[in-house]
């Protein structure tokens, strides 16, 4: 008992002295995001806004963090982890609820998106909506032409049905190797709920997969992005902004590849990335201080500007610039808006099925 | 052998030193013997330990995220039923789905041949350095460690740059006209085959280098002043002296590719199904801790297995050789 006694006031003394040092310090907060995802002045704004310094660390798969945030003591005190992903995170009890009092700009948020994110975060109650886009078709307007005799694609068929996808074997298909994010969007062609956890639909998706399976190139979720813009391929199943970034590179490189992206007719997938404060944060109040920045119309702008991804910000709208709010691949209208869909996080049985199926479409095995 | 040797050394110094003195010596005598093996313990046994009970356990959406955690939290009884919740079902689950099997075999072969083709590819490298002139050993040295001054990642991205359709390698074959379309060997078996190689071949040369470089050259003379011809006297001398380090330099690189997972995913296809990937995508994808644990525990066995095998091998050949 003595010594339990003796180790915890050493502890507390010890603590006490930590958050003395870090008052008299700066003040920090330790941000984890995705790989450019960011326009870097606004970082250096808030801290001269707020006094904050910011850290900022950067990774590239929901998989990541998660496991990060799982094990515990990741040390982070904002991070941006996909919607299906943060409902099961929040599950495990690895958010803190959001203290709203401290978020007024959160009246800035857009009910279109709000009442979307609501499916796994009910009210907001512990994430802020960062950016939002869908998964659709990226394409090399000349080579589909060629291929196919149009250079506009506009349904999933261009991929998902065996004789299209055969026309474009030869110039190269990648899809995103992402069960989560490539089955939703095969039933969906297929006419099924697309947030479908019943095993026979499942196999109907694996079904119609095993048939265009041999006319893919890879399945890799970041080599399409190279791929597109070098002319390495030709058609890619992958992230908006992942297009957008490939037509840029494109665009850069004037090596005459020029690309497109498609939200299918049969409707895609939406995802939300929300910034969340991990219940074993060391800087709360600063990560409160963050996300009721990153809330305020101009800021957000700023970084929908710099990384061609439409946010979840109303207000910020009309400090958007025109290419980015008037292009429909990145704020889709009203009608394409109707046929999106959002998914729901996977119990641990129907994840492992996911999972599996998955294996079998991409190895065969 | 060396807990015999010690209490003889003891007793030869005892009359000279006072028993202070010897019990300190006799400490640090038994330290340098103890520090590997806390090492060890430390390092390797207790991580493994843990690595197992995560095995047994169940997945559960928690922090961490498997259940039991088996803590000291709930005292000794919740320590006990913590127990009481272990189970082998992850290892009866690998065992019925052929997925897993198949991914350990196509990993055990891949890495097999790759060994193979290293030992192929750097038997005359470390063979040609160690007959080197003594003043240019140091620089051919340097110059296989060179590439690891490189981040590994950029040397395999550099590898897709060349191999590509549009690549440097077929740009140059179809300049000079040995082929008229390009070949394709990104994503295939030999783009993993030529990644492996190219990575761990300083792993085989080194060992081989430095058995090669040890070895008494007089005994090729003796060897061909007997009339043994150059190509005889190789695999009669050369060859079975440079054993240790073939032995050594393939582990070295079976090892590490057995479990290899960045070079498949760059430079394979996806349809290559490696252990390394599998582990990953149970770990990650699937969130299943205790599954991918067990998936570990597995993979360090099918390593362990045939290294102590060759260890015993070797040290019955010591013996006979004595």
């Amino acid at each position: 008992m003595a010594r339990t006694a003796l180790r915890l006031s050493a502890t507390t003394a010890f603590m006490t002295l930590a958050v003395l040092g870090a008052q008299a310090e700066d003040r920090v907060v330790n941000v984890f995001n995705w790989s450019d995802y960011i326009d870097s002045s606004i970082l250096q704004d808030f801290t001269k806004e707020t006094g904050i310094k910011v850290v900022y660390d950067v990774y590239d798969s929901n998989e990541i963090l998660e496991t990060k945030l799982l094990a515990g003591g990741s040390g982070y005190d904002v991070v941006v982890p996909t919607g299906s992903f943060l409902q099961r995170q929040i599950q495990a009890g690895v958010f803190e609820k959001l203290d709203k009092s401290k978020l007024p700009n959160i009246k800035n948020m857009w009910d279109q998106v709000t009442k979307r994110t609501d499916l796994f975060d009910p009210g907001s109650e512990y994430s802020i909506n960062y950016m939002w886009g869908t998964v659709g078709i990226g394409y090399n307007k000349e080579k589909i032409k060629a291929a196919l005799g149009t250079d506009t694609i506009d349904s999933w068929k261009a991929v998902f049905d065996p004789e299209q996808a055969a026309k474009l074997k030869d110039c190269g298909i990648n899809f995103l190797d992402s069960p989560t994010d490539m089955i939703p969007v095969m039933l969906a062609y297929l006419g099924l709920n697309p947030d479908s956890h019943e095993p026979d639909d499942i196999a109907k998706a694996e079904e119609a997969f095993m048939k265009v399976r041999p006319f893919v190139r890879k399945f890799h979720s970041s080599e399409f992005i190279n791929g597109l813009a070098n002319g390495d391929i030709c058609v890619a199943v992958g992230w908006s902004g992942d297009v957008f970034q490939a037509r840029d590179r494109a665009e850069e490189a004037k090596n005459g590849v020029e690309l497109a992206y498609a939200i299918p007719k049969e409707g895609t997938q939406m995802w939300f990335d929300q910034m969340a404060i991990p219940a074993d944060a060391p800087h709360k109040e600063e990560a409160l201080e963050f996300l009721n920045y990153m809330m305020k119309p101009e800021v957000i702008a700023k970084s929908s500007n710099y990384v061609f991804y439409a946010n979840g910000n109303k207000a910020s709208q009309e400090f958007l610039d025109p290419e980015v709010k008037d292009d429909p691949a990145v704020y889709p209208d009203e009608a394409t808006m109707s046929t999106l869909f959002v998914n729901t996080a996977l119990d641990p049985k129907t994840q492992r099925l996911f999972t599996r199926t998955w294996t079998k479409v991409v190895t065969g095995q | 052998m060396t807990n015999v040797a010690l209490p003889a050394a003891d007793t030869a110094t005892a009359a000279q030193k006072p028993l202070p003195a010897r019990l300190a010596a006799a400490f640090v005598s038994r330290l340098v013997i103890i520090v590997p093996y806390v090492w060890l313990l430390f390092f390797f046994l207790i991580p493994f330990l843990i690595v197992f009970k995560i095995s047994l356990s169940t997945t559960a959406i928690a922090m961490p995220p498997y259940a039991p955690v088996l803590g000291f939290g709930d005292g000794i009884s919740g320590f006990i039923d913590g127990l009481k919740q272990l189970s082998f079902d992850n290892y009866v689950w690998l065992t019925q789905d052929a997925l897993y099997f198949n991914a350990y075999i196509t990993s055990v072969i891949v890495a097999g041949i790759s060994t193979f083709l290293t030992l192929l590819i750097g038997y005359p490298i470390a063979y040609g350095m160690a007959r080197a002139p003594a003043s240019l050993r140091p620089t051919l040295l340097m110059m296989v460690i060179l590439p690891f001054w490189t981040s590994f990642l950029i040397r395999v991205y550099a590898w897709i740059g060349i191999l590509k359709p549009e690549g440097l390698l077929n740009q140059l074959l179809l300049g000079i006209g040995v082929i008229q379309e390009p070949l394709i060997i990104t994503n295939t078996y030999t783009a993993i085959f030529i990644g492996i190689v190219y990575s761990y071949l300083p792993f085989m040369v080194l060992p081989l280098y430095s058995s090669l470089e040890k070895m008494d050259h007089s005994l090729i003379e003796a060897a061909q002043d007997l009339g043994c011809q150059p190509i005889a006297a190789f695999w009669k001398i050369t060859f079975p002296l440079s054993i240790p380090g073939v032995v050594a330099g393939c582990l070295l690189v079976f090892i590490p590719a057995v479990g290899e997972f960045v070079i498949p995913d760059l430079l394979g296809s996806s349809r290559t199904l490696m252990i390394g990937k599998t582990l990953w995508t149970e770990f990650f994808t699937n969130r299943d801790w205790p599954v991918s644990s067990a998936v570990a525990i597995i993979l360090l066995l099918v390593l362990i297995v045939p290294i102590v095998f060759f260890q015993n091998a070797q040290a019955r050949a010591q013996e006979a050789g004595r």
